[in-house]
């Protein structure tokens, strides 16, 4: 049976993902399971000038290091990623394929020089893994208020919609 | 607009930045290609439709802000945003005076982008419908052009008016510049179908394999070039009218085509296999000899008898003179409201200048002739030297070639031109006015 893996990519800060694992089997109705990965080489992806991390240098990594019987693979990392063109993104996934990252960097309160919440750091990556795998479903961004797949450009953005597809993408997943 | 209605083209010669900007745009919906340089970004222009183009500044060969110039001359509307890596006061003046509607530096923050890309496609949206909005206004303003109180022209509005409220196949005749195209629009404003678009195909304006696509449409792939799925006029005229101008031009296996669909409603696209059922009214016209053609076989029967149900036949110009006046005081007022010129009257001599010529490109030849009068003209009335007949002389001609055919002819066009002022006619022909009544006389020569 293929199963959906979470594969922790680690800088400095290290998180238990057996929450968001437990979350993405019960809204993707598929096995999900952490995949510790020794293949993941963030030194290679790093951008010194930007003092960030590529994403999609990471999605071809993730690509090329995955079990047999995946369905879809996700990396959680830490790191600040980016894309050429844009100054940060929250994560990035293959459209229509099966890899995604996302990260948790920018998902931190104390990025914004806030006081942590850990309840909320968790409701924003689970927002934001669902949001990542739903393209890899070949969902692109909903305009229906709420649903997960509303493109968040900033942080309050993430914390405005909810975990949930609206009944249209919902449609999408389910094939 | 939807954002899979939306395309995008991202012309920049960095991989990372054409392809991360493409990604990024496609987790939004719209269509998006990419160009690694000018040439290949105009040759996907000529080939397919874009809304948005974003274009790198800093490019070899040709740089961002000539190829954006090339890009307002394809198309003046296409909205387009440079991409800078250093933003200098100077190039982005540069950018908008050549008409980008912003532009960004890299990288870009995402809700920047978010919001630019936002703010254009609203821009693109707010321009199409504009242009949408003045061909309407056009069409309805071109509805008053069919003028005329002759017999002639009274009948054809009287068969307009009752073929309207049928959905029956009307064929159109007439010579070139009749107004065939003003009856069809007038038939489709007063048929029950008028909430939905009249849409015509010029299928004389088209070679073979492009009529086909531009009739059926297209499926992405049918052929080289064909990057997009496109709709056809067949299924744009969904409910509405399907005008086909000059159908007396297209070729035989057209006419294959045409009438299957004209028989069924149903086609498929180039390259597709989905059967598409569509409802519309077919008018046509042509200035072709149509009996003919199927006596000689370059036009099949069966669909001349399919779009020949009801015809309507639009007398020319000169035989319905007396419509003119009327035609030509319209087109001076309507052309004074456009130019903002203080035109009012036209001259008598002018206007029987008018009415003696015989009108070979009918009422849009009198139409242009009043444009370039309205253009001409200094004060507030045209005069006959403010008149430019562009296909034929508006003067008599000799009835035949002896040296009296010559002179009666000669001397009708000077008191023409003088509107019969005889002692100024007789001062261009050189001879005394005694003379000159002598040969009015002797030619039986009226007003």
């Amino acid at each position: 049976m293929s199963c959906i893996y979470i594969v922790p990519i680690w800088r400095e800060e290290k998180y238990n993902l057996e929450f968001l694992r437990s979350k993405i089997s019960e809204i993707f109705r598929k096995k999900a399971q952490i995949y510790e990965s020794k293949k993941i080489n963030l030194d290679s992806v790093y951008n010194p000038t930007r003092k960030q991390y590529n994403s999609s240098q990471i999605l071809i990594q993730l690509l090329s290091n995955h079990p047999r019987d995946t369905f879809r693979i996700l990396g959680v990392t830490d790191v600040d990623l980016f894309i050429p063109i844009l100054t940060f993104v929250f994560g990035e996934a293959q459209l229509n394929g099966i890899a995604g990252i996302v990260s948790v960097h920018r998902l931190n309160n104390k990025f914004y020089g806030l006081p942590e919440n850990e309840e909320l750091l968790r409701k924003r990556l689970i927002k934001e893994a669902i949001h990542e795998l739903g393209h890899t479903y070949g969902l692109v961004h909903c305009l229906t208020p709420g649903c997960v797949m509303n493109s968040s450009t900033y942080v309050e953005d993430i914390d405005e919609k909810s975990d949930q597809f609206c009944s249209t993408c919902f449609s999408a997943i389910r094939g | 607009m939807r954002p899979k209605d939306i395309a995008i083209l991202v012309v920049d010669d960095e991989a990372s930045i054409r392809n991360s900007l493409s990604e990024w745009f496609k987790m939004d919906g719209y269509r998006v290609e990419v160009a690694e340089d000018a040439y290949e970004a105009l040759k996907k222009l000529q080939e397919n439709n874009f809304d948005i183009v974003l274009v790198d500044i800093k490019m070899p060969e040709m740089d961002g802000i000539e190829l954006q110039k090339r890009i307002k001359e394809i198309d003046k509307n296409i909205i387009t945003i440079i991409i800078t890596a250093y933003a200098t006061v100077e190039t982005a003046i540069q950018a908008m005076k050549d008409g980008a509607f912003d532009y960004i530096t890299k990288p870009v923050d995402p809700d920047e982008l978010s919001r630019l890309i936002k703010k254009a496609i609203e821009q693109r949206r707010l321009i199409t419908e504009n242009i949408m909005l003045r061909g309407k206004i056009e069409e309805l303003q071109s509805l008053d052009e069919i003028i005329g109180e002759s017999p002639a022209m009274k009948k054809v509005m009287e068969m307009v008016n009752t073929v309207a409220e049928t959905d029956s196949t009307v064929m159109i005749r007439g010579e070139s510049g009749t107004g065939k195209e003003l009856i069809a629009r007038a038939i489709h404003a007063k048929s029950r179908r008028r909430y939905f678009p009249i849409v015509t195909i010029n299928c004389g304006a088209y070679p073979e394999g492009l009529l086909e696509s531009e009739l059926f449409g297209h499926e992405k792939g049918a052929f080289t070039g064909a990057l997009y799925q496109r709709k056809g006029k067949l299924e744009m005229a969904n409910k509405g009218t399907l005008f086909l101008d000059e159908v007396g031009n297209i070729s035989l296996k057209m006419q294959m085509d045409l009438l299957r669909v004209l028989e069924t409603k149903k086609f498929t696209r180039l390259g597709g296999e989905k059967v598409i059922e569509v409802d519309f009214r077919v008018i046509s016209a042509t200035n072709r000899d149509l009996e003919q053609a199927v006596k000689e076989g370059s036009f099949r029967e069966d669909l001349y008898y399919r779009l020949n149900v009801f015809t309507i036949f639009l007398p020319p110009l000169r035989e319905r003179r007396s419509d003119i006046p009327l035609l030509t005081h319209y087109f001076i007022k309507k052309f004074s409201l456009s130019m903002n010129k203080d035109v009012r009257e036209i001259s008598k001599e002018a206007l029987n200048l008018l009415m003696d010529y015989d009108w070979p490109g009918n009422v849009r030849e009198l139409r242009n002739v009043i444009e370039r009068a309205m253009v001409n003209v200094k004060g507030t009335k045209i005069e006959v030297d403010d008149l430019y007949f562009s296909i034929s002389s508006p003067y008599p001609k000799p009835e035949g070639e002896t040296l009296e055919d010559v002179e009666k002819a000669h001397i009708k066009k000077i008191l023409n031109k003088t509107g019969w002022n005889i002692t100024k006619a007789a001062e261009i022909l050189n001879i005394d006015r005694v003379t000159l009544y002598n040969k009015i006389e002797k030619y039986k020569l009226r007003r």
